[in-house]
């Protein structure tokens, strides 16, 4: 960019709850605010059909309507949308560049709201059959399915949510899970265990996918027995988890062991003027209520740092 | 403003196979809330590459010959045509500068 960077009072990397609730608050208090997001606008709840726990939403909403609803609210006191990529954060003294490939933005106060990307399971197969019978989505691809065999791999929350969702379409759903029980909420579990339509693989992993041109089958081992075995699917959803996506920060920030951004209560990070918010942080609850509050109260405290 | 167009089982060869310039066909439907979540990001590409790279949509549900055709099996998908020949296929969320670099290749290629 051969212009000079546009300068604003707070930029909020990452358009999930947690930066479109920072959003709301820091564009509501007339600072100026961009928003950077690098694929859509609404994270990894837009993935989930009905959100049942959000305060306010008797009946649910899905977590498009919601983040949606959100990010008008946002755009509505002023707030900006860029779609890029940011690749790193420099100090320039008090200010701060955010790099992006076309080109720096500085700031004076930095929320970081990137949240965590789905893991990949890390099998031969996985990276080749993607979009052709492997899938991170099943509100997106559920209807590929219809009448198929599909597998869901994994034990938490989102993996639950995956296999309920695939019911209206597959023919069968299979969850399979490493472990002997799994770590979703109780209330998810009942859900689960409730739909008949749904069965459990305990202790069991996933060693290859394969396939012909789409997905045809997977190879299988039982932890406990060692056995192997396949199993004939069209489908398989991956939902082992999600990792905090901060590797344009190593160096910069302060860490946990496994990659989430330290902070303290007022969300400020080791650098001062830098605040994180949501599935990013470490310690965070992974909730998209809990990301709105963690987004509003780093907006609130970039708001004191800014006025301090 | 140059806006995605709508395109049909009907008009496909015609509108995308058949043309000179590349066409960046978007696969989506209405039920997959995510896709509607990528289509701000579609539309400025078709803004960026006005004159340079044709933008149309496609609904699988109603045009389900045409994903099948193209191995579509999750959305969105982007694919680029050239030719009448598929060059790029993006599965799933892409940042923006993926998607760019995807289009620029295609163009020069």
């Amino acid at each position: 960019m051969s212009e000079s960077p546009k300068k604003y009072d707070v930029i909020i990397i990452g358009g999930g709850p947690a930066g479109l609730s920072a959003g709301i608050y820091t564009a509501r208090a007339r600072l100026s605010s961009l928003l950077i997001e690098k694929a859509a606008v609404g994270g990894q709840i837009i993935n989930a059909g009905m959100v049942e726990n959000y305060p306010g939403y008797t009946n649910g909403i899905s977590g498009v309507e919601l983040t949606q609803a959100m990010h008008r609210q946002a755009e509505k006191f002023g707030l900006e949308t860029l779609y890029d990529e940011v690749i790193g954060i420099e100090l320039n003294g008090k200010q701060k560049v955010v790099k992006t490939p076309q080109g720096d933005f500085i700031t004076k106060a930095t929320i970081i709201a990137g949240g965590a990307e789905r893991q990949k399971l890390g099998v031969p197969g996985e990276v080749e059959f993607t979009g052709k019978g492997v899938s991170y989505c099943a509100t997106c691809d559920g209807a590929f399915f219809r009448d198929k065999s599909v597998v869901v791999i994994g034990g938490g929350n989102a993996a639950v949510t995956e296999a309920l969702e695939l019911t209206k379409f597959a023919s069968k759903v299979i969850l399979i899970h490493r472990r002997h029980e799994l770590r979703a909420t109780k209330i998810m579990q009942e859900k689960l265990m409730a739909d008949k339509r749904i069965q459990i693989l305990w202790d069991t992993v996933v060693l290859e996918i394969l396939g012909d041109k789409l997905v045809n089958k997977i190879k299988l081992r039982d932890v406990v027995t060692n056995k192997e075995s396949t199993l004939e699917v069209s489908g398989v959803f991956v939902a082992v988890g999600s990792q905090p996506a901060t590797g344009y920060l190593k160096g910069l920030l302060t860490l946990d062991a496994v990659g989430a951004i330290v902070t303290n209560d007022r969300l400020e990070t080791s650098v001062p003027g830098i605040f994180a918010a949501g599935d990013i942080r470490s310690g965070s609850i992974r909730q998209v209520v809990g990301a709105a509050g963690d987004g509003a109260v780093a907006a609130i405290n970039a708001g004191k740092f800014l006025s301090g | 403003m140059s806006k995605p167009v709508e395109v049909n089982e009907a008009k496909f060869d015609e509108m995308v196979l058949k043309t000179k310039m590349p066409v960046l066909v978007d696969f989506w439907a209405p039920w997959c809330g995510p896709c509607r979540m990528v289509a701000p990001i579609v539309d400025e590409l078709a803004n960026e590459y006005e004159g340079k790279v044709s933008f149309m949509k496609l609904n699988v549900d109603d045009n389900p010959k045409i994903a099948n055709r193209f191995g579509v099996m999750s959305i969105p998908t982007l694919i680029i045509f050239k030719n009448g020949q598929p060059v790029s296929n993006l599965v799933g969320f892409r940042p923006k500068p993926e998607l760019k670099k995807n289009i620029d290749t295609a163009l020069a290629g």
